[in-house]
């Protein structure tokens, strides 16, 4: 794919705001959702031949979504263009492109809403920076909206605390709304629908590659560990990412869960409705997707009877676990619908639900049910990357800050020769690895530009173990 | 969409040149697609695409990196059965590179 010559810049003590080449990411585009795809998950299959129908589409879906998100409205009119987060992100820091500059990004969005939405811009539109939607601004947010990792990084910075994920998601969400949908978030989607999981595993594919594992385990260390799948009456159920299945060094992950039930005497199983943690409509900001992603965990903990639910490494996975099971699936505690008391008649109490498999390890850690000889990593100098949205979008333990130090805690717990990265890079202030958002697969090679060039003075120029809670950072870091 | 031509003969692809439809697949659309990734086919590259296909056969999945390296190792022996080897064959990755040439669609996910 063609597109700028991206230099990774050298290491600075002190970064510097990169110099600006405008429109040099225009021309870098996600691939666009085929007819098929778009039209398997109930989306218009294209944009419609008359301008006009898409453009009334789009504005009625932006009123829409403005009148249900407040969120999304205060972040429209409370933007005073300061500029604090324009060098905190990677996609600006990496390309140079000054859309790329979140208040700029959010700006392709914000000029249209002051053209429809507000007085001024209604009356006086070149006044104040209001414009028309026209086919260009359109294809101008799929360029910039699918150069975004809703990372949310920029947030943090933000002195008025505005999201621009949520702007992003608003932008993807109008987008695929009027039949414009981006190729690799929703095929993914579909294959969940159709199959269970986003790398499109079914079941017998799981089931030949859970007893493989099973043999090299068993190889490698002697003990009967199960991959248990589709067990009724298991005590937990496990749902990870599938690339966790799949994929090369992700599968480890998988593996280690396995060892830590194991060691613990927990019985547990994963299952082929639910094969799949990640879910990719908060990606592309549809509440229906999400719902629809995530119920098929409802559907599965029901059926299988578990007691527990537990979710494997995945950043966004433990974001929609953790902030939105709640309310889209009943998992979670604290409602009284019958929805919900369904499921939580069937789960237990005493534990967190759902919870994370790092907040798992830990407790067994502390109550000394799982030994360690630290010394055989003695060889390994570990640090830990904060996944974006575990960071910040997220908590794990029962105190704020504790999804920062469980994780390393458990490193801890493990190694002797853990070291912390730059200050600027980690905990709330972690850099994106390159991967979320949905944008990815489809740009890889933007991902490691960006990443090589964005997060290399965050990691020490000695080559450690990078340690993290999530299979896309393990995917872009390595 | 996109086309590739082998032989006098119009095959379909998506836009990364990945073969539509997995039925249409033969030899010499393999040995055309591998051209186009740069990779010289040898005997050592066929068996692995032949593994892949049949896997696919089987399971309508390309199989895990996991499962494909210890399948190679069986066949092969152990120095063989190791990603490093699979790279060495498939520089961008057994998966995605592998796959195409096989005809198979690319894995989706987080990869």
């Amino acid at each position: 794919m063609a597109g700028p010559e991206i230099k990774a810049p050298a290491f600075r003590e002190y970064p510097t705001i990169p110099k600006l080449q405008p429109a040099s990411m225009a021309g870098i585009k996600s691939y666009v959702a085929s007819e098929k795809i778009q039209e398997a998950i109930g989306f218009p299959a294209k944009l419609d031949e008359n301008w006009q129908v898409t453009h009334d589409k789009a504005i009625a879906k932006m009123g829409e979504l403005l009148g249900k998100y407040r969120g999304l409205k205060v972040f429209m009119d409370s933007c005073v263009h300061c500029g604090a987060c324009t060098d905190k992100c990677h996609y600006f820091i990496g390309t140079g492109d000054p859309k790329n500059m979140p208040v700029a990004r959010q700006e392709l969005m914000r000029s249209v809403y002051r053209r429809y939405f507000t007085l001024p811009g209604k009356l006086f539109p070149r006044l104040v920076g209001a414009r028309d939607l026209t086919k260009d601004v359109l294809d101008e947010w799929f360029t910039y909206y699918w150069q975004c990792s809703e990372c949310r990084r920029c947030s943090v910075f933000c002195p008025y605390g505005i999201d621009t994920a949520e702007v992003t998601m608003a932008g993807r969400e109008i987008l695929d709304s009027v039949g414009y949908g981006q190729k690799y978030s929703n095929e993914i989607i579909g294959k969940v629908h159709k199959i269970g999981n986003n790398l499109g595993l079914p079941g017998p594919a799981l089931e030949n590659t859970l007893e493989g594992l099973e043999e090299d385990v068993k190889e490698e260390t002697g003990a009967d560990v199960k991959y248990p799948l589709d067990v009724h009456g298991a005590e937990v159920l496990l749902v990870t990412p599938s690339a966790d299945f799949f994929a090369e060094p992700h599968i480890e992950s998988l593996i280690g869960y396995g060892k830590v039930f194991h060691a613990a005497g927990i019985s547990w199983t994963l299952s082929t409705k639910a094969s799949e943690a990640g879910n990719f409509g908060m990606f592309i900001g549809n509440y229906d997707q999400l719902r629809k992603i995530a119920m098929r965990i409802r559907e599965a903990a029901l059926e299988l009877g578990v007691k527990r639910i537990v979710v494997g490494e995945c950043g966004h996975a433990w974001r929609a676990a953790y902030a939105f099971w709640n309310t889209l699936t009943g998992i979670g505690a604290g409602a009284n619908d019958p929805f919900s008391i369904e499921l939580q008649k069937q789960l237990d109490p005493n534990y967190k639900q759902p919870s994370h498999i790092c907040e798992v390890t830990w407790d067994l850690i502390r109550q000394g049910r799982l030994k360690f000889d630290k010394s055989a990593n003695d060889h390994r100098i570990i640090t830990f990357h904060d996944s974006c949205n575990v960071a910040r979008a997220s908590r794990m333990g029962d105190y704020p800050g504790g999804q920062f130090d469980i994780p390393r805690n458990i490193v801890k717990a493990v190694a002797n020769n853990f070291v912390e990265m730059d200050v600027a890079t980690v905990r709330e202030r972690t850099f994106c690895c390159g991967g979320g958002g949905g944008g990815s697969t489809s740009m890889a090679s933007i991902s490691w530009r960006r990443f090589v060039r964005s997060a290399k003075r965050s990691f020490p120029r000695f080559c450690p173990i990078t340690v993290s809670t999530c299979a896309w950072s393990v995917v872009c870091i390595n | 969409m996109a086309t590739i031509d082998v032989n006098g003969k119009s095959y379909e692809t998506d836009e990364e040149g990945y073969l539509v439809d997995l039925s249409q697949w033969n030899e010499d659309v393999g040995g055309y697609l591998a051209q186009t990734e740069g990779v010289a086919m040898t005997e050592q590259h066929w068996e692995v695409v032949n593994f892949l296909r049949d896997y696919y056969n089987e399971f309508q999945i390309a199989p895990a990196v996991r499962v494909l390296t210890k399948a190679i190792g069986k066949k092969l022996g152990p120095e063989k059965g190791n990603s490093q080897y699979l790279y060495e064959l498939f520089p961008y990755g057994p998966a995605k590179q592998a796959c195409k040439i096989a005809g198979l669609p690319k894995p989706t996910g987080c990869v």
